[in-house]
């Protein structure tokens, strides 16, 4: 009993781990998506880039800190604004789905660019803590773990207190539930977009430091993280912050238990499972609102 | 300007005939696998050009009917009755999916299909005792029709060219058909269509599951045609590709996946001088043909040819009733 409980609490937490940094990308697609209905689905890519700015980095002989403020910036400024301005911005006024297919072309564009200037092996990357196991009730935790809920909290929070506390933010709100009215209101739209694209570039540079570790840094990364980040989003609600958190944390919960629990050679099937249930019964996600549709 | 469609329509049909007595087997493997996955791309281009319903799990079910047939074939099942059957499974698998699925539509109706091509993947990597697992299939023989047989590799491009043709030209009628109005319709206003009477979801379905079991076919050429199927050749790759030949040839148009598929299957060919970065090269085309031209290959060619009836227009003002006739 104390074993099956013990052996559950590290599931649970490793779950929670790999939940936090699905929420992460979560977040900033769908922060991306209400601002500018960009469906990225370049998002894992997005993902498993960062890592290799900072490899790279740290190839030039910077430390592993520098590097990976180097790596959070480049992505801001290449995931960010360059995708704006060079994929979103001209396709924007053709519809969702040229952009759609915009973005699954850029994600093979950057898997490949990954591969062939940087390398196709799995490349190791340096942990944010040395990685020792904490013993809790009986239950081996990894630090790694620890530090990767850590780091996603403390990101969340200050996203949240951005979002929720500052004009800057509200201003940013306003822009994604309604961008005419927040014109009206002398809020600068234009730059409000911009906003969530940088913010998302942060994001997925961050979460690609947290899962970077643990999954070593490879092109083919993105694969199943853009995934999960749908998976979340819409599991959690498209168009709300805390759907897209709530989102990524059942899904990794979820990967994880039912890995060990119920089959491990479907446990992809699983998220794709409550996806099917969600959309069918919920269409607008579990904390969404129903968007209303204009005839 | 009909004249001109008709001459541009009868010369590639002779290109395509004539085409593959001057090609080496490689050249006639890649020529093969255009005609199958155009078949896929003209079903692709039912549901999402003509219906207006993004799907992701196309590749899904080319990789359906492939097993179908790879499956049945060993078993003595002759081939046009294997070839039934995987049109028939996907068209009753794509009502199953649609039922529901198209309850919502547009970008949630592309993550369902998308979770159901992962599906697909698993139940044929995982059931080995049925698919073999990651070993796949190996060796499904190609057909005899009529004591002709297609193990040439110029006979079996000469089979699926057929099919082909015969698939294109349902599609074509059935288009034509007030059917074919119905999902032209659906894609313009839905809610126009629903208020003039139209059963949208009813014909939305149908679009799909047709959509659906053109794949099949197609899938049930694709097994003969490399003669060994994998789970991860139906992956989400092959339903991107399938996507993007759609949408470069031109969604909405009838020929539109005919040079969609002609670019997917030969541009990274001729490409392989940029060796490899030609998926990069690929890849970064597509997104400077979306920029400029989301309509696709045949919208730039439509928007050039308006252009130029333009400006013959304002050079003789009498010739414009004849341009404005033309489609």
């Amino acid at each position: 009993m104390q074993v099956a409980m013990a052996s559950f609490i590290q599931l649970l937490v490793s779950g929670l781990a790999t939940g936090a940094i699905y929420a992460l990308i979560a977040v900033g697609f769908t922060l991306v998506w209400q601002t500018s209905q960009t469906i990225n689905f370049a998002q894992g890519e997005f993902v498993m880039l960062p890592a290799f700015f900072i490899l790279a980095a740290m190839n030039f002989g910077y430390p592993f800190p520098i590097a990976a403020l180097i790596g959070i910036a480049l992505s801001v400024v290449i995931l960010g604004v360059l995708f704006k301005i060079v994929v979103v911005d001209p396709m924007i006024r053709h519809g969702v789905l040229p952009l759609v297919i915009s973005t699954i072309a850029l994600s093979l564009f950057l898997k490949e660019a990954a591969k062939d200037f940087y390398s196709s092996q799995a490349q190791p990357f340096p942990s944010l803590v040395p990685p020792t196991d904490i013993h809790v009730f009986g239950a081996v935790v990894s630090t790694q773990s620890l530090a990767v809920i850590g780091v996603a909290v403390v990101t969340v929070l200050a996203l949240h207190l951005l979002l929720n506390k500052t004009r800057l933010g509200r201003s940013m709100q306003a822009t994604a539930q309604n961008p005419t009215l927040a014109r009206i209101l002398g809020i600068s739209v234009r730059r409000m977009v911009l906003y969530t694209f940088l913010i998302n570039g942060a994001l997925v540079a961050i979460a690609s430091i947290l899962i970077s570790p643990i999954y070593l840094a490879k092109f083919t990364n993105g694969e199943t993280l853009g995934i999960a980040a749908f998976l979340a989003a819409i599991i959690g609600g498209f168009n709300q912050v805390r759907g897209a958190i709530l989102g990524g944390v059942i899904l990794g919960v979820l990967d994880n238990l039912s890995a060990a629990y119920l089959s491990s050679q479907y446990r992809a099937a699983f998220p794709l499972l409550i996806l099917i249930v969600v959309i069918l019964w919920r269409p607008q996600g579990l904390l969404g609102r129903i968007e209303e549709r204009t005839v | 300007m009909k004249a001109v469609g008709a001459a541009a329509f009868a010369l590639a049909a002779a290109f395509a005939v004539i085409l593959p007595f001057f090609l080496k087997p490689y050249g006639l493997y890649l020529i093969s696998s255009w005609a199958v996955l155009t078949i896929a791309a003209i079903g692709l281009n039912l549901t999402l050009g003509y219906a207006g319903q993004v799907t992701m799990a196309q590749g899904a079910f080319v990789g359906i009917g492939a097993y179908t047939v790879a499956l049945l074939l060993p078993v003595g099942v002759p081939f046009p009755l294997a070839f039934i059957a995987a049109g028939l499974l996907c068209f009753a698998i794509g009502w199953g999916l649609g039922y529901p699925a198209l309850r919502v539509q547009h970008h949630y109706l592309a993550f369902v299909t998308l979770a159901f091509n992962t599906l697909v993947f698993l139940v044929l990597r995982n059931e080995e005792w049925l698919t073999g697992g990651i070993y796949g299939i190996n060796g499904t023989p190609r057909p005899v029709l009529l004591g002709w047989s297609t193990n040439k590799a110029i006979n079996f491009y000469f089979f699926a060219l057929g099919v082909l043709a015969l698939l294109a030209l349902a599609t074509w009628w059935m288009l034509r058909s007030p059917w074919g109005r119905a999902f032209l319709a659906l894609r313009e206003n839905p809610v126009r269509a629903r208020s003039l009477g139209l059963d949208t979801r009813r014909y939305t379905l149908m679009a799909f599951a047709i959509g659906s079991s053109l794949a099949g076919l197609a899938g049930a050429l694709y097994a003969p045609l490399v003669q060994f199927i994998e789970p991860a050749s139906f992956s989400l790759n092959m339903s991107f590709n399938l996507l993007l030949m759609v949408i470069v040839g031109g969604s909405g148009y009838f020929f539109g996946p005919f040079l969609g598929a002609l670019v997917a299957v030969l541009l990274p060919e001729w490409m392989r001088i940029a060796q490899g970065y030609y998926l990069m090269v690929y890849a970064l085309m597509v997104m400077v043909l979306m920029v400029f031209c989301p309509t696709g290959l045949f919208g730039l060619v439509e928007r050039v040819i308006k252009a130029i009836n333009r400006r013959r227009a304002v050079k003789a003002p009498a010739s414009s009733l004849n341009a404005q006739g033309a489609p």
